[in-house]
């Protein structure tokens, strides 16, 4: 079946998938935003963390810019949408191309190799553990402080105002939230999150790629509903434990299906194979209800 | 206290479908009075209420809010003065969120929010003392999801959240016409409860003239636009639904001779 180091490679880019999916929740669940810029913003937290690193900033800065600067991005998109009144698909799809030059811009070219260079995984490769169990470690530590600050969040004044906002708009305005302002601080801190799994994603996988963004939200979006499908979200903690559950299993099937020989498949069957998850992650819990029903007739 | 002065609306101006909503409408409410509003479809009754709580900016004209100008303000810079009852029992409270989580929304109406805990524990006794006055039981059900509710217990609910902070005005669009008969005569007998209670100022849009003339201490009806008739006090008194009618046949026959006597 799956190799040791594929397996915790597989973890690995779940637990960075599990800070997309973070994002995603709160831009298309909370905020009822289909939000496109994560193809954008995603590449934009590398680029920058790239940048930043050659150039010797601390990794930890560097990483740290890369969350502002997706937050940046977000921002950009929700304006386009509340100020200017752009449709917010549309305004995402318009912020996520004029990325595609802005990385490049920052970059200088469409990659950087970043083996070489001091990361912020570099200082606990010496605290004895195998080498692809590093990332693991310091991923889980990161993910869970990113999870209990937004479930914190979410609890908030703030954050309850947010929830609103998504939920019913002509509610929030009429208790006095500004939903513009929700929306734009939503996906502000949505690309936030982004940026972050891409600035963490250069540095585990030694490069940042102008096209390393291509399909994120696809893998977002799977791991998202992926996980909805194996914990009812029903309350925010759930939620957010689904999607970095969600991430990790969809990681896991992707690898279990690329290492099952009988079945042929090649990497470059990936995106058939995200596409074929994301729809059985989607149909699936339907069939489900719509069987126990038919079950649940028969015996009454 | 609430003034609105010689309103005017028009929507889709230049184009042929173009709808005066409002013409030229007038209104002052005192402290403490509540009025209900009557007119028939297109009078304009819902379009005074969105203009009021600033959901639509009106053309000309101005809306004063206790000696505040709010006529340019958002509809979340009013909030903390006008609060809100919709006709959708749906619409007043947001269903994925719990009854709790709904109520903390409220007690912020209209004042910042912070990065503190929505749910506090000080609220706990407020929150159950008033659920309890509802006489649902929802004060154990703090924790449910208000999708869960009926549509005659989330409207009990939103006119619970809309009197929890205090207001200028509170305004009641049509509130209980979605309700089943029995629920909606429930939640209109709760309304006067609590208008009474706390000396509430209240707007009531109703369809039903018996309604109007039943609750409130002053009536106002809505012609195309414009306020044709507004009666309070011992004029008021005694009046039944026929006696309305006649009322409105009568400005309504005026109006008609007008026009006649600007056409002939």
């Amino acid at each position: 079946m799956l190799s040791n180091i594929a397996f915790y490679g597989a973890i690995e880019t779940g637990l960075i998938y599990g800070l997309v999916a973070f994002g995603i929740y709160l831009s298309f669940r909370v905020l009822d935003f289909p939000d496109l810029t994560v193809d954008g913003s995603f590449p934009l937290g590398a680029a920058v963390a790239a940048v930043l690193i050659i150039e010797g900033v601390n990794p930890w800065l560097a990483t740290g810019a890369a969350v502002i600067a997706g937050m940046g991005a977000g921002a950009v998109t929700a304006l386009l949408n509340v100020k200017l009144n752009i449709l917010n698909l549309l305004a995402s799809i318009l912020t996520m191309i004029a990325l595609y030059s802005v990385n490049l811009r920052i970059m200088g070219r469409p990659n950087i190799a970043l083996l070489t260079e001091e990361t912020v995984l570099t200082p606990w490769y010496d605290l004895g553990l195998a080498y692809h169990q590093v990332p693991v470690l310091l991923f889980i530590i990161v993910v869970m402080v990113s999870l209990l600050l937004l479930w914190r969040f979410m609890k908030s004044e703030t954050g309850l105002a947010m929830r609103a906002t998504g939920a019913n708009p002509r509610m929030a305005r009429a208790q006095g939230i500004a939903t513009g302002a929700m929306i734009v601080l939503g996906v502000a801190v949505s690309n936030g999150l982004v940026g972050l799994a891409g600035a963490l994603f250069a540095q585990s996988q030694g490069a940042a790629d102008v096209t390393m963004g291509v399909g994120v939200i696809v893998i977002g979006l799977a791991s998202l509903i992926g996980g909805e499908a194996v914990l009812t979200p029903s309350t925010v903690l759930r939620a957010l434990i689904a999607c970095v559950i969600g991430a990790i299993v969809y990681r896991l099937a992707i690898a279990l299906a690329l290492n099952a020989d009988f079945l042929g498949l090649q990497a470059q069957d990936l995106n058939l194979i995200t596409a074929v998850l994301v729809t059985l992650a989607i149909v699936l819990p339907g069939v489900r209800t719509s069987v126990a029903a038919r079950f649940t007739r028969k015996k009454a | 206290m609430i003034t609105a002065t010689d309103l005017t609306l028009t929507f889709g101006k230049g184009t042929p479908l173009e709808n005066p909503a409002l013409r030229g409408m007038s209104l002052t409410v005192n402290q403490g009075e509540f009025v209900t509003v009557i007119g028939s479809n297109g009078a304009g009754k819902s379009t005074f209420l969105n203009a009021l709580a600033g959901e639509v900016m009106v053309d000309s004209g101005n809306i004063i809010v206790d000696n505040q100008d709010v006529t340019k303000l958002p509809t979340h810079k009013r909030a903390g003065r006008v609060a809100r009852v919709f006709q959708d029992p749906l619409a007043g409270t947001c269903e994925g969120l719990t009854i709790e989580e709904n109520l903390a929304l409220a007690i912020k109406r209209g004042q910042r929010r912070g990065l503190s805990a929505a749910v506090k524990a000080r609220y706990m006794d407020q929150f159950k003392s008033s659920l309890a006055s509802l006489n649902l039981g929802l004060e154990n059900r703090l924790g449910d999801k208000m999708g869960l509710l009926s549509g005659g217990q989330r409207q009990a609910v939103s006119l619970l959240m809309a009197s929890l902070t205090p207001s200028a005005i509170l305004l009641l669009d049509e509130h209980t016409a979605a309700l089943d008969p029995k629920t909606a005569s429930f939640v209109l007998d709760l309304t006067t409860q609590i208008i009474e209670e706390q000396k509430l100022t209240a707007l009531m849009v109703t369809h039903s003239m018996k309604q109007a003339l039943e609750v409130g201490d002053r009536t106002v009806m809505l012609h195309q636009g414009q306020v044709v008739f507004d009666i309070a006090g011992q004029d008021r008194e005694g009046l039944e639904v026929k006696d309305l009618l006649e009322l409105f046949e009568k400005q309504r026959g005026l109006e008609v001779d007008d026009d006649s006597l600007l056409l002939g």
